[in-house]
């Protein structure tokens, strides 16, 4: 690091933390749903960055089309989007949920190879839909361009609107899980099952709640993910890894744990790259977290609960 | 003798299976296929093995090694790194700007062979790393991992991001590793050379034989007090460790022997093919072989056998013919083995395989098939005459 002088380190840690911080938005985005899925139910949902690609080709089948038809719509349609990216997805997943999911709660190993299988059929049905090309929504005028504070320092609008999009989504999640009844079924149903049930919810409904939501939520992640790079029918599996490791990392039972944990390994990958190479850093970062996880598998923030 | 039936062979139905199984390998396959199939199939055998590995870690032990693929792979390597130090001796690499290194290396402006690389000049020492280094590697993760009563799906998702670390380094670190295109052009091992027709067949009979060695292994260590204590360690944990039984080293021993298992599939696999490569090593060549062991039946040894070659003999035909369809029947294929037959080929067999045998007892079946037979012959027969 001789080589730089301060104010150009400084410079770099701000534009390398700030693309960090956009690699942090679509990974809590993705860990978020994960987390609640497998906080609530145990189950790994191996498939779910192929649902992060559905709402990321949605995103792009509603700009191609607000473009064909609604001109005068282009500039707005992604707010739209963000919507109809949450509610495919979160249809998608209430229906994998009841037609294979339900059946396997309780095998969860057995429900890790299932959504595996189903990922596959997910990334092969968007190769024969959209073709194996890599496509990109076409980004309406308000989300282009950066700022810049300084000469050196140049920050693009989309990632800030992307952080804000993940603040918003975020925010919405903790009110649901923390402050609503239905966040109080969940916890409940989490916490202890059967009894769950014997006080009268419905555990099997929450169950397929959680799981459309826990889906809907990658769906927002791949809408915001179309603002950072392009969409192919492998993107959700290059993303399955990391989130996981987010969300173990994490403590798999703590959101907050999700987001420390999503920071740290997006801004520990993004500033590493600038120094080493993108794959060392990547292998760094992973090699880290793995020895952590050796020594503390509760991950970051662990439940005080007894086994 | 009764040793070697009960505890090798696992008793009538294991004997029976076992020598089916040696049939079709040994002889039926050799006779009817011609060299390339062969030698696909030797491939698919090598696969066998890490199936084998899952049957002992994850149909008997409970533990999901998404990272079988790792061992493979290290085996693999270490076979190939003293291969390719023999192919590249400096007399054959005299064009290089180095000559006596490996020519990715010389690519990769290396001027010297890496430390790590030294030892492999040694036959013998590279048939030992083959087996210790994935053993060693195994156990510093089960013991990290086991004794701080990781299990389940954590271990899963970790031994897969040990998958991805070892992907990305080896793809990452060309110049030490040969990067994404692997260690190719593999020639000779000792003087012999491993491209000829005969040695094609050599090995494919060593590999076969390595096949059912590791099988009767196998069989050994679940007929004996250890696969009991696995197999109640997989139902009730609490209980066995309750019972006095330390868990974590039981579950340690099996993870380094699977991992070791695996590992001579991968040497196989790289002494038959002629390269290795990181695409066998990560998550998705990990992922397949849960699926191999899953179709051919978890808790079946023989089974997986079958699984395997099923598996990617479908996988060989379909992405021929059907490219389009091939992903699709896999994902359907792990949804169907999941939920619908969860003890895969082998369980189906049992199910209805019994039936078979009775019904052949009664001799029934054998006048009804003679029957279908003869029809069949005098079809032919009119076939033929006109």
């Amino acid at each position: 690091m001789g080589e730089y002088t301060a104010q150009e380190l400084l410079s770099i840690f701000a534009m390398q933390g700030f693309s960090g911080l956009s690699l942090f938005s679509v990974l809590l985005l993705m860990a978020l749903g994960l987390a609640i899925i497998f906080g609530q139910m145990g189950v790994i949902n191996m498939a779910h960055g192929e649902f992060m690609a559905v709402g990321a080709y949605t995103t792009y089948l509603l700009s191609v089309i607000s473009e064909e038809y609604f001109p005068g719509f282009v500039e707005y349609y992604f707010i739209f989007a963000i919507v109809v990216s949450f509610l495919v997805a979160g249809a998608l997943g209430y229906l994998a949920e009841f037609v294979l999911i339900r059946h396997l709660y309780k095998r969860p190993l057995d429900t890790l190879l299932a959504t595996w299988g189903l990922s596959l059929i997910m990334q092969q049905s968007f190769r024969s839909i959209f073709g194996a090309r890599e496509v990109s929504p076409t980004l309406p005028e308000w989300l282009m361009g950066s700022y810049q504070p300084t000469e050196m320092i140049d920050i693009p609008i989309n990632g800030m609107f992307v952080l804000g999009l993940t603040a918003v989504v975020t925010l919405g999640v903790f009110y649901l899980m923390f402050k609503s009844s239905w966040g109080l079924r969940v916890r409940a149903t989490t916490q202890n099952r059967v009894m769950s049930g014997a006080v009268g919810i419905n555990t099997k409904k929450v169950d397929r709640l959680t799981f459309a939501l826990g889906c809907g939520i990658a769906g927002i992640a791949g809408a915001a993910f179309t603002t950072i790079a392009s969409t192919g029918p492998t993107t959700g599996s290059l993303y399955i890894v990391d989130t996981f490791m987010v969300v173990v990392f994490g403590g798999a039972a703590s959101l907050y744990g999700t987001i420390v944990s999503a920071f740290s390994i997006a801004q520990a990958q993004s500033i590493l790259e600038f120094f080493i190479s993108g794959s060392m850093a990547k292998v760094i970062t992973l090699l880290v977290i793995v020895i952590f996880l050796m020594m503390r598998p509760e991950g970051l923030f662990a439940s005080k609960v007894r086994k | 003798m009764n040793f070697v039936y009960d505890r090798l062979l696992g008793g009538k139905n294991g004997a029976i299976g076992f020598a089916i199984l040696a049939a079709l390998v040994f002889l039926i396959l050799p006779l009817v296929l011609d060299l390339f199939r062969l030698n696909l199939v030797g491939k698919y055998l090598t696969y066998a093995f890490a199936a084998v590995s899952l049957v002992l870690l994850w149909g008997y032990g409970g533990i999901l090694s998404l990272g079988q693929g790792v061992f493979f792979g290290l085996g693999g390597y270490c076979m190939a790194m003293f291969l390719k130090l023999e192919a590249s001796d400096p007399e054959s690499t005299k064009i290089q700007s180095t000559p006596g290194i490996p020519d990715f290396m010389d690519w990769n402006q290396l001027t010297q062979l890496p430390w790590f690389w030294e030892p492999f000049n040694s036959f013998g020492f590279t048939l030992a790393a083959v087996l210790l280094v994935p053993a060693i590697f195994a156990f510093i993760i089960g013991y990290s991992m086991f004794k701080r009563r990781v299990g389940g799906v954590y271990f899963a998702i970790i031994t897969q991001i040990i998958a991805v670390i070892l992907t990305v380094l080896i793809v990452g670190q060309q110049g030490y590793t040969g990067g994404i295109n692997g260690i190719t052009d593999l020639r000779t091992l000792h003087g012999w050379d491993i491209r000829e027709d005969s040695a094609k067949y050599i090995l494919y009979f060593v590999n076969a034989f390595l096949l059912f060695a590791v099988i009767m292994l196998s069989r050994f260590i679940l007929t004996s007090k250890l696969g009991r204590l696995l197999l109640a360690m997989k139902d009730k944990e609490d209980r066995v460790r309750f019972s006095g039984y330390d868990v974590s080293n039981f579950k340690i021993f099996v993870f380094c022997l699977s991992a070791m298992i695996s590992a001579i599939g991968g040497a196989m696999f790289t002494l038959q093919v002629g390269f290795m490569s990181p695409s066998f090593v990560g998550i998705v060549p990990s992922i397949e072989m849960v699926i191999f062991a899953a179709v051919g039946g978890r808790m079946s040894l023989i089974g997986v056998v079958y699984g395997t070659l099923l598996v990617n003999f479908g996988k060989t035909i379909f992405s021929e013919t059907f490219p389009e369809l091939w992903l699709y029947l896999m994902g359907a294929l792990f949804i169907a083995v999941v939920m619908y037959f969860p003890n895969g080929l082998a369980g189906i067999w049992e199910k209805h395989g019994s039936k078979l045998f009775s019904c052949i007892k009664n001799m029934q079946c054998f006048s009804a098939v003679k029957s279908m037979l003869d029809k069949k012959r005098l079809v032919k027969a009119d076939v033929a005459g006109k």
